[in-house]
């Protein structure tokens, strides 16, 4: 198992934000966490990455507690966020955004190969790469997070609703595209509100609803289970 | 013509010290949102230093005396900024702008009474000949040798620091952290430290306009810092605070605007003329010259 969450509590406040979550993921996964919109998903992913403090429990990481540490040691560690809204660095270049990714790394040789990588696998960014990322249209700003989280050199890798406003088929190349980074051997935590595009990629899943996890599965079976048909898939 | 020609040579050696000031309120304020209203004094405080190693150490004396007064205020200020915004700033870090922005007044007022308890609040001079005094004349314009360092240092100055902002690691981090601090630390960018480097930057090139100023003007007191602070805050919110070439455009338009307005009859306005200004651009383009139209989610 790479990566656990036991009985994770946050607040915002007097929110209860997550009310005691646990989940696992196993190594070379694609694990979903599926859920509305205010659920606590986000807040999941920003526990993890270490930008707030959970109350109580612990984020669990190849073995060790990482619950306090910095979130500059948990990128080092091994973990790296494509995050909601994807959060790119407009007045930066594509490539001073990738350059950003690997700010931990300081291997230059293998850095230059890895965004070599990145441009192959999204060689529209290859064409852009000189232009300010703000200019980008959303699915290549989207393109450019993963990017991004990449040039971390990440072993788990977690993706914050990257279908989020984008158009079917540019989601359709998206999660084509996160599939493959998972074949190439990188783990990946994706929380989606899209249930139906994530639970066609993800090998499990967890429902969270209001900060509590109702359900849990393979992908198949959540996808086929009535409650998640009637409120995350849109059938009666 | 010459005499405007004259005012414009003056205006610019002027506007200079007003650029570098200029920057670290820009450079803070992209980073924090804090006004740093201690920052005028940093610019005094290394004034003093440089007047110290001008006047009591035996490097002053020689014919390095004004680099080493240079480096050693801009090395004593960029401590001294680092300091101050580990001690006073940083544990405000999640408190209202109002705490923030009073506990800056609380510190600018501590340095510089605590400076006139040790020194006493009369006015010193640094020695004569750190810099050359002469000056030559092109086409009826006088040019002072002192303002062409002035101006020369500066530029230097402002060119290595949008090396190490555009080119360099910590630079860019810089950058990162005023756009997005959430997304910066997602790769990894220590935060706090990216802040103090901030600081140090600032607090560096405040240091070297303080002496520069201290030789070109000849007159350096504990309260020094409050006017040329003031304005070049001003000229930070002309060029648009947060913008870093709207700092270097806004000083030396300032010290212009200034200049000119002594030199044609103004004298007792030139400070009103830019208050003047503040008010206008508040009014007209609260972004100011370059600055963006706000809206980044920061
Ligand atoms: N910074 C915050 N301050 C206060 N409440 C917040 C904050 N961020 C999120 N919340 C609240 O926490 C809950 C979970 O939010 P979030 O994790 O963003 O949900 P999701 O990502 O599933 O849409 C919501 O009720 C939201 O209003
Ligand atoms: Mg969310």
């Amino acid at each position: 198992m790479i990566f656990e969450l036991k009985d994770l509590e946050v607040n915002y406040g007097v929110i209860r934000a997550l009310k005691g979550i646990s989940l696992e993921v196993e190594t070379g996964e694609i694990v979903t966490l599926i859920g509305a919109n205010g659920a606590g998903k986000s807040t999941t992913l920003r526990t993890i990455s270490g930008l707030i403090k959970p109350k109580s429990g612990q984020v669990i990481f190849d073995g060790a507690d990482i619950t306090h540490l910095s979130a500059s040691k948990r990128v080092s560690a091994g973990i790296s966020q494509a995050p909601e809204g994807r959060r790119i660095f407009a007045e930066m270049t594509t490539t001073e955004n990738l350059e950003m990714g690997a700010f931990l790394r300081s291997d230059k040789a293998e850095i230059r190969k890895d965004m070599a990588d990145v441009f192959e696998r999204f060689p529209i960014l290859g064409q852009r790469s000189k232009q300010q990322a703000g200019t980008l249209s959303g699915g290549e700003q989207q393109m450019l997070a993963i990017g991004r989280a990449l040039m971390a050199k990440p072993r788990l890798m977690l993706l914050d609703e990257p279908s989020l406003g984008l158009a079917p088929i540019v989601v359709k190349e998206i999660f084509a595209i996160i599939r493959e980074i998972n074949q190439a051997g990188t783990t990946i935590f994706l929380v989606e509100q899209n249930a139906r595009m994530a639970l066609k990629i993800a090998d499990r899943g967890y429902v969270l609803e209001t900060g509590e996890i109702t359900l849990s599965g393979t992908g198949e079976e959540l996808a086929a289970s009535d409650e998640v048909q009637r409120s995350y898939l849109g059938r009666t | 013509m010459e005499k405007f020609a004259q005012q414009i040579v003056n205006g610019l050696s002027q506007g200079s010290i007003y650029a570098l000031i200029a920057l670290g309120y820009t450079m803070v304020y992209g980073i924090v949102k804090l006004i740093n209203f201690a920052h005028g004094d940093i610019y005094m405080i290394g004034a003093y230093v440089g007047f110290a190693v001008t006047t009591f150490t035996r490097f002053g004396h020689s014919r390095f005396g004004f680099i080493a007064a240079l480096v050693i205020a801009m090395v004593a200020c960029a401590v001294l900024g680092v300091c101050i915004e580990r001690i006073a700033y940083k544990p405000l870090r999640n408190s209202s702008r109002i705490a923030v922005l009073i506990t800056a007044i609380g510190v600018s007022l501590f340095l510089d009474y605590t400076l006139m308890y040790f020194v006493g609040a009369g006015t010193r001079s640094y020695p004569p000949g750190v810099l050359s005094d002469r000056s030559f004349t092109v086409g009826g314009v006088v040019i002072k040798y002192q303002q062409v360092i002035v101006v020369l240092v500066s530029i230097a100055l402002m060119i290595l620091l949008q090396f190490i902002v555009k080119k360099t690691k910590q630079g860019k981090a810089m950058r990162a952290v005023s756009f997005d601090k959430e997304a910066a630390q997602l790769m990894g960018i220590n935060v706090d430290r990216t802040i103090s480097f901030t600081f140090l930057l600032g607090s560096a090139l405040a240091g070297a306009a303080g002496v520069m100023v201290g030789i070109y003007f000849n007159s350096i007191d504990p309260l020094m810092g409050m006017m040329p602070g003031l304005k070049a805050f001003v000229a930070a919110v002309f060029g648009g605070i947060g913008s870093i070439p709207g700092a270097m455009v806004g000083g030396l338009s300032i010290g212009v605007i200034e200049t000119l307005v002594a030199g044609y009859g103004g004298s007792l306005y030139r400070d009103a003329a830019v208050f003047a200004i503040l008010i206008l651009v508040l009014i007209i383009k609260p972004t100011g010259l370059m600055g963006k139209s706000t809206g980044s989610k920061v």
